[in-house]
């Protein structure tokens, strides 16, 4: 028999249709796999009886022909989406044995289509880091990974890593400046962050509130593109979701390219940009101008501010968005004798560094004295950067750019230890979609000299994440890579 | 605009996070890299550009008035730390 | 005459503004679907938004921006169409987000203007600066346990109304007027119960004082949660004194917060104004800007009932009643309503005359509320009708109006079962004269001899002898014609 854990959600859902395997034997596939790659730390908490209970379900839907969009499909979630009496942590002490009452709108949506939830994933604490070494459970183990532990990638390094490893059919990420593209890179699958607005953020915990969005990670476009049908749509519960209807994406896969202008921007390739990176972003454009598309060279000229503008504007929202988190209502709490001794000592043992960092810096950019030199600048900014966009789209339909200068570097890596902007550059490609707003799918293109993958994101225009699919779908048909 | 020590636990307090004394020379070292490096934004022209607060530029959409949500008390206290009397509790808050 | 405190070296004057919380009327939360109702147990009426869950969003309640508008409109001030919400940072126990949503640079209503009408008989014009709209914190509970207290998010999330006055006031009369005014203006408009002692609405004071004619303002001081338009009185005044004893013995003010103690009638000092009252604010990023329309707008004046001062110059008008009466009488719609039933197609200024004697009298012996009052204004209208007829005299109408509180009848019912109509057949008057003067030669004999003074002692006697019931102008003209 087939290793079923390494089909994709289409070949899965056509099995299970066929009654060639049942949503049961699948999931225990899974739960195998998932207890076989413990080493990789992905999961932060498995909850075999809760998708063995949902996987029968689903076989009694299929039997009677009442199955949905992702009946018996196995998924896993990142920790930061809160699920109804499931332990929701954002992998952060001070968020311990935190159980929500409530099942956020992106999961409650995957579980009216059927899909079966294996566990919570691993993250960087509160979606703050890039290499999943924040979490308050440890960093995720790439799965390719040779001789040494190299990073997941972050924050949603537990979904990336689960998706490789085959410790699930797909995940859910949440991206707020890169944190689903680039892990889907550093472990060779795809991850789409979809344009803000499309999924809810409602049962999400907040980092970024005008950043953050919920996307899939995926093991190819087809399934992302299935994913994500079913995790997007307007909520009423998030003032900040847009009232637009969802396209069938999975229908314009495999659609013809021809005629498509897509955009090459000059200012992401920099010197000293590392030459595997270039040489692959030349193949990958020369696949899509052989499948008819058009490269056009367009021009992002405030590129280099994104980097700043992002580390202003996140931690400011940050710093507010982490102050519910203070002892008294729920997670951990460190007493005190007086109420501020107890918010200090909560807070400051419940958080890890590099989320005090950045609670310390949003703090500081938005007091007195300092908001118009930093917040304030770095919105005027974030404006010049989205009309960057705009007028680059003017020129073409979508754009192709690395997802990450580097691919997965080493667990502790001492450069980035010592300097956290040194880690801060490595989102240097992906910050820019996020404060415009934008849609980004990243995909695997090839591998470097170590044999790590290398990633490429398609950005397109706001809800217009069909001109991606339609282009990532041909761009993976020939650019052969094979996953792990 | 570099900042100092004192300014360093003026913003702690602020956020109500503790820096032990002898971490504070390099959490000020670190901040001022940080804050060094997002002042490149000065370079910027921005003397007629609008900050942009909201990525779409939409409007709130405003909900009717109607009661339908609470009544769910025990789901509210479950998860805290302490609480007694149907009441959250904490040390005394003395104002 | 200018209020000034004057002291042996000086003449002081005072210099205060207002900041009121006004509960808004509203069904459900404003930014939560939990009811507002109070009295309730414990934490009843609380949404996963209001405990300020993680990943819990706003979504606004369309009335508590419609109460603001009618507000504003009622406050004669500019409706701003464009308003952006903003959070303010800050932790407390009762701040279950640690951030109130509230607006800053860009609240709902803008500058406006109220009348107020101060006991000498002057009016003058108190600016309003701006209203906001912005969610009430929780309340905490501290006289159960001398170690703890108790946190009750009932509160947390009710829609509030912060009416900001410019520092137009000059004593504490003015700002008590003021406050009446505000009470009675948004009882009218249904927009807040106005119930200072249930906290419903909460006053603030700031308060500093200058030398008379000295330009510019000094330090302030900002007295929190007064809770009585006396209170308020009270606190601005003995703050005002406790400044100026500072300034005289060579001593300065800081900007601080203070508290006004019930028991003492004085302030006492809470905490300075310092880096601690830093409150970063910055726009909310998870509701976006608010924005209405010039037909909103109009539809909301469409409503408007009449307010207080039109209602007033009407009276006076329309029922030629004095000022003073008009403002009573106004001051609650009720009242106003109650006065303008009894009064229409009667004596407007007489009806007025009975409400504000023998009614409210009644009112106020028996501790009821106007609704629950046994009199009806069509009973007051017809009392002061066979009055005006001559039906019966002012003397019987006393006694029947006691009639009508007890038995709850029609006056004229009273006066027809209990004979009390006046008599007005001028033959059987005659008789009751004649018998007085014969029955009295003594008096007559003076009378007769030039102690014109007795002709009262004859009325007297005579309405006595017809029990009250002889029409008192009738027995004047007779007696007038007999005693020549």
């Amino acid at each position: 028999m087939t290793d079923l854990t390494k089909l994709t959600i289409a070949q899965t859902l056509s099995g299970l249709k066929n009654k060639d395997f049942s949503a049961v034997e699948l999931t225990n596939a899974y739960l195998k796999n998932m207890q076989n790659k413990r080493e990789l730390n992905a999961y932060v908490l498995e909850t075999p009886e809760i998708a063995l209970k949902a996987a029968k379900i689903a076989d009694k839907h299929y039997q009677t022909g009442t199955n949905h969009a992702l009946e018996g499909i196995p998924v896993g979630i990142k920790d930061l989406f809160c699920t109804k009496s499931i332990r929701s942590t954002a992998c952060s002490h001070i968020l311990d044995d935190f159980v929500p009452c409530y099942e956020s709108t992106v999961t409650q949506n995957l579980l009216n289509a059927g899909a079966v939830f294996l566990g919570k994933l691993n993250m960087d604490e509160f979606a703050m880091g890039g290499s999943n070494e924040t979490s308050f459970y440890g960093p995720v183990i790439n799965p390719w990974s040779k001789d040494e532990p190299l990073v997941a990638g972050g924050s949603s390094g537990g979904s990336a890593a689960a998706v490789a490893a085959d410790m699930c059919a797909a995940a859910t990420g949440t991206d707020t400046g890169g944190s689903i593209r680039q892990p889907a890179a550093f472990c060779g699958i795809v991850g789409i962050k979809p344009t803000y607005g499309r999924c809810s953020r409602w049962g999400i915990m907040a980092f970024a509130s005008s950043l953050d969005q919920a996307g899939p990670m995926t093991k190819d476009v087809t399934d992302a593109a299935l994913m994500l049908e079913v995790m997007a749509g307007y909520d009423q519960k998030d003032s900040t979701s847009t009232n637009i209807e969802v396209p069938h994406f999975a229908k314009v896969l495999g659609q013809d390219i021809k005629g498509l202008k897509v955009g090459i921007p000059r200012e992401y390739r920099p010197e000293g940009l590392n030459k595997e990176i270039s040489s692959l972003w030349d193949k990958a454009a020369d696949i899509l101008k052989a499948r008819g598309a058009e490269i056009v060279e367009i021009s992002l000229p405030h590129t280099k501010y994104a980097l700043p503008v992002y580390y202003i504007i996140a931690p400011a929202e940050a710093s507010s968005n982490l102050a519910r988190y203070d002892g008294i209502r729920y997670g951990l709490r460190v007493n005190g004798e007086k109420l501020d001794d107890l918010y200090i000592n909560t807070r400051t043992e419940g958080f890890g560094p590099e989320v005090k960092r950045r609670i310390m810096i949003g703090t500081y950019v938005l007091s007195a004295g300092y908001f118009d030199a930093y917040y304030l600048k770095a919105q005027k900014v974030r404006r010049l950067i989205k009309n960057d966009f705009e007028e680059a789209f003017k020129k073409c339909d979508v754009i192709l750019t690395p997802t990450s200068p580097v691919s997965a570097f080493k667990i502790g890596d001492e450069s980035m230890k010592q300097n956290p902007i040194n880690m801060y550059l490595n989102d240097v490609f992906t910050v820019s979609v996020n404060l415009a707003g934008l849609p980004a799918l990243s995909l695997p293109v090839g591998l470097d000299h170590n044999g790590l993958p290398l990633g490429f994101q398609l950005i397109g225009k706001a809800f217009d994440e069909e001109t991606i699919f339609k282009a990532a779908y041909g761009l993976e048909q020939d650019v052969g890579f094979v996953r792990k | 605009m570099a900042i100092d020590n004192n300014m360093v636990k003026q913003v702690a307090f602020l956020a109500r996070l503790k820096i032990e004394d002898s971490k504070l020379e390099s959490t000020k070292e670190e901040f001022n890299k940080i804050l060094n490096w997002v002042e490149q934004l000065s370079e910027v022209d921005t003397s007629n550009v609008e900050p942009l607060v909201s990525v779409h530029e939409g409007f709130v959409k405003a909900r009717a008035d109607e009661v339908t949500d609470g009544h769910i008390k025990d789901e509210i206290l479950k998860n805290a730390p302490m609480q007694e009397f149907g009441y959250f509790a904490v040390p005394k808050v003395v104002e | 005459m200018t209020y000034t405190i004057k002291t042996a070296q000086n003449e002081w004057e005072i210099v205060c503004g207002l900041e009121i919380h006004c509960q808004i009327i509203s069904k459900s939360k404003i930014f939560s679907g939990a009811s507002t109702a109070f009295g309730d147990d414990a934490n009843e009426n609380v949404s996963f938004i209001d405990a300020g869950m993680p990943g819990m969003l706003p979504v606004l309640n369309k009335e508590c921006v419609h109460q603001a508008v009618k507000t504003g409109l009622g406050l004669n001030a500019q409706i701003n169409k464009y308003s952006v919400f903003s959070r303010k940072n800050y932790f407390y126990a009762d701040q279950p987000n640690g951030y109130q949503i509230t607006q800053y640079e860009y609240p709902i209503v803008g500058k406006g203007c109220v009348k107020i009408d101060l006991p000498d008989g002057k009016s003058k014009n108190i600016g309003i600066t701006r209203i906001h709209i912005e969610q009430d914190a929780a309340k905490s509970i501290h006289d159960l346990n001398p170690k703890k207290s108790y946190i009750d998010f009932n509160r947390a999330g009710v829609g509030l109304m912060e009416i900001v006055t410019e520092p137009d006031f000059r004593s504490p009369d003015e700002a008590g007027a003021f406050l009446k005014k505000l009470r009675s203006i948004v009882r009218y408009l249904g927009t807040c119960d106005g119930n200072m002692d249930e906290g419903s609405m909460r006053c603030d004071a700031s308060v500093s004082v200058r030398l008379k004619g000295e330009q510019g303002m000094r330090e302030r001081a900002e007295i929190k949660n007064v809770n009585s338009v006396k209170f308020a009185m009270q606190a601005i005044e003995n703050e005002a004194k406790r400044q100026i004893e500072i300034y005289e013995q060579g001593g300065t003010i800081e900007q601080q917060t203070r508290q006004f103690d019930q028991s003492t009638g004085q302030t006492k000092f809470l905490r300075l104004k310092e880096y601690a009252d830093d409150y970063r604010y910055f726009p909310e990023p998870d509701l976006p800007p608010l924005l209405l329309d010039d037909e909103y707008i109009e539809n909301i004046k469409k409503e408007m009932v009449e307010l207080p001062d039109a209602k007033k110059e009407r009276f006076i008008k329309q029922f030629g009643l004095t000022p003073y009466d008009a403002e009573i009488l106004t001051e609650s719609k009720e009242t106003a309503d109650f006065f303008e039933q009894a009064a229409t197609g009667h004596d407007g200024k007489k009806v007025a005359n009975w409400i504000l004697g023998d009614f409210f009298a009644n009112l106020n012996a028996n501790k009821l509320s106007l609704d629950q009052s046994p009199v009806t204004p069509q009973m007051i209208g017809e009392l002061v009708d066979l009055i005006s007829r001559g039906v019966i005299s002012g003397k019987i109408a006393k006694d029947v109006f006691v009639m009508m509180w007890k038995t709850r009848q029609s006056p004229s019912k009273i006066v027809e079962e209990k004979g009390l109509k006046q008599v007005t057949d001028t033959s059987a008057i005659e008789k009751i004269v004649d018998e007085v003067l014969a029955s009295n030669p003594d008096n007559l004999k003076a009378y007769l001899d030039g102690k014109t003074n007795l002709f009262g002692w004859f009325v007297g006697q005579t309405m006595k002898a017809s029990k009250g019931a002889a029409n008192p102008s009738l027995v004047n003209e007779l007696l007038k014609k007999k005693l020549g």
